[in-house]
């Protein structure tokens, strides 16, 4: 059996992700994939391999985990408090795990979506030519306990990395670009839209997430008669009563609300993150500012591997630095260190 | 003096969508020809074998093409758009040829499919007469999606244009021939729904674990042949692939 990694105990939505599934979309199938790609390139950098490698996505939680062969991970996106055998290791960098020892990430500090990534990564089944759940179309499902998750070939044993990852776990501003039904809406209310304080509602899942704001809603002219038309991941859609949603990578592929604007793939991994309640604002660019602001972020995804350093462990993330024992055997300023 | 006058709206309309892609629009309704146009150009553009396009989608009235605007410039590939789109009347372009005709054994009415009589009051018909109207109007695929494989299916006579129940039925299951404004789905998956359910079908639209898990494309054509429960429980013991019995015949 190939190595793999045994999940003891896992959060009530923690799936197998990858960079999603396209093509299917004249039949019907949204491309899904992780809600935070950016993290998938990150993580890639980390374990210098390819950034469609599946990983472990975790939801709100993670979970407990036990290597059965020594595996090298990397821990990405939504940060979350993890150790190996006890000894808490550093988010955002790549570790060693020893054969039967244990992983365990525990409470989310920030952020919605946090990644477990393999060196190799995960062998799961394939659905449609690529491993990554998409629930909404029953493709995979959510990982269990008791799952043993098979993990690929590793071809590199380098591990004890870090790199400073993008921010985009709380909020803040988000860029649009006008699509196909923006000229629906007026000045005003585009205006009115773009100067709104929003905040992130507990309503929303992998498919949508809703605006909240205080004031009128964004109707647009002729809501009601509109023909049903493409919908895709990053989609601003108006609802009947005025409240935007966001659409993510589980959309259907078809909708007959209006969409105000399109949000650009880099600043979709925000609104993802954003925790409930956290303030976001929309700022429209030109489709020329849109590109250009997008064609940097792919060339920062690309050179991300440039970007990663060794781990030096930072004393001050030492959660239980007192049970270390740090007095004996330390030697004397006077003594020649060679005696 | 300046009054609120209408700029009359022209097409085709060609425009970007997000950094997604750009989508050729034919009309600001659902009609016949620019369905029939959407199909027609979805298909043209997918000879033209564009490298810069990624996919191509086709929904009710336009043809979306999935293009990396970040990477490619958009005002270059709407030229070519434009060029394409000027080159004919697409309103009265043919369908493509090489589309499918489904013939699907469905039973309507009875337990298994319990608004038909509903829907025939709704539609002044009797329910003999519904199935006369349901079972022979020769239905297109005029788009897919929703869900998975889901089609939309058009178009009946003008007396089937029922509005959506205001009541969410909680559950129909998968096979599923439902109703309104003029159109049938056909659901891949059990579902909550507001149109009516007048038929049942083992026809399956996704079926992921098979060599083929997407049996329709837009353009397909459909047929529901009435049968009997008799005749309904025979194919449902012995056609396990998804298919419900259906016959198919290639259109020329």
């Amino acid at each position: 059996m190939s190595d793999h990694l045994i999940v003891r105990s896992i959060g009530p939505a923690a799936a197998i992700q990858d960079l999603g599934r396209p093509g299917f979309m004249s039949v019907g199938l949204t491309r899904g994939g992780a809600s935070d790609p950016t993290a998938l390139h990150e993580g890639a950098a980390l374990l210098r391999q390819a950034p469609s490698s599946a990983v472990l996505e975790m939801a709100g939680m993670g979970g407990v985990f036990e290597a059965s062969a020594e595996i090298r991970i990397a821990l990405t996106g939504a940060v979350m408090d993890a150790s190996i055998d006890g000894t808490s290791v550093q988010w955002n960098a790549s570790h060693s795990v020893p054969a039967g020892s244990i992983l365990k990430i525990g409470a989310m500090r920030q952020g919605n979506f946090g990644y477990l990534h393999v060196g190799g990564g995960f062998d799961t089944p394939s659905y449609l030519g690529t491993r990554g759940c998409h629930l909404s179309a029953g493709l995979g499902r959510l990982i269990q306990a008791g799952d043993q998750l098979p993990i690929g070939e590793d071809k590199s044993k380098d591990a004890g990395c870090q790199l400073v990852p993008e921010q985009r776990l709380d909020g803040g501003k988000i860029r649009f670009v006008r699509s196909m039904q923006s000229n629906k809406f007026d000045d005003a209310t585009m205006t009115r839209f773009t100067k709104t304080e929003f905040r992130r509602d507990p309503r929303g899942n992998r498919q949508g997430i809703r605006m909240d704001f205080v004031g009128d809603g964004f109707q647009s002219g002729g809501q009601l008669n509109i023909v049903s038309e493409v919908t895709i991941a990053g989609d601003i859609q108006i609802t009947g009563d005025g409240t935007p949603f966001v659409l993510m990578h589980e959309c259907q592929t078809t909708g007959g609300y209006p969409r105000i604007g399109m949000i650009l793939p880099c600043d979709l991994n925000k609104v993802a993150q954003a925790p409930v309640g956290s303030l976001l604002r929309f700022e429209l660019l030109t489709l020329e500012e849109g590109t250009a602001v997008q064609a940097r972020a792919n060339a920062v995804l690309s050179g991300l591997r440039k970007s990663v350093k060794p781990l030096v462990r930072d004393v001050s993330s030492i959660q239980n630095l007192l049970s270390y024992q740090l007095i004996s055997g330390a030697i004397s300023a006077k003594d020649s260190p060679l005696d | 003096m300046t009054e609120n006058l209408e700029i009359p709206e022209t097409w085709p309309q060609i425009k970007t969508v997000g950094l997604a892609g750009v989508i050729v629009t034919f009309s600001g309704a659902l009609s016949e020809p620019a369905n029939r146009a959407a199909i027609a150009f979805r298909a043209a553009v997918g000879e033209m074998e564009w490298r810069d396009i990624e996919e191509i989608n086709s929904t009710l009235v336009s043809t979306f093409l999935r293009i990396n605007l970040s990477v490619h410039k958009p005002e270059p590939i709407i030229e070519r758009l434009q060029e394409l789109v000027d080159s004919k009347d697409w309103l009265s372009a043919p369908l493509p040829t090489g589309r499918t005709l489904w013939r699907v054994p469905t039973l309507f009415g009875t337990g298994r499919a319990p608004q038909l009589a509903e829907a025939a009051e709704m539609a002044g018909r009797t329910v003999e007469q519904a199935v006369t109207d349901l079972s022979t109007t020769r239905m297109r695929v005029l788009t897919i999606g929703f869900a998975p494989g889901q089609p939309y299916l058009g178009t009946l006579p003008e007396h089937w244009d029922l509005p959506r129940q205001t009541n969410i039925t909680p559950n129909v299951p998968a096979g599923s021939l439902v109703t309104a404004v003029r159109q049938f789905c056909l659901f891949p998956y059990d579902t909550p729904t507001g149109w009516r359910h007048v038929g049942a079908t083992g026809f399956l639209s996704f079926r992921p674990n098979s060599a083929h898990p997407f049996p329709l494309s837009a353009g397909d054509e459909m047929i529901f042949d009435p049968v009997s429960e008799a005749e309904f429980v025979q194919i449902e013991s012995v056609d396990h692939s998804g298919n419900g019995g259906a016959q198919t015949e290639v259109l020329g």
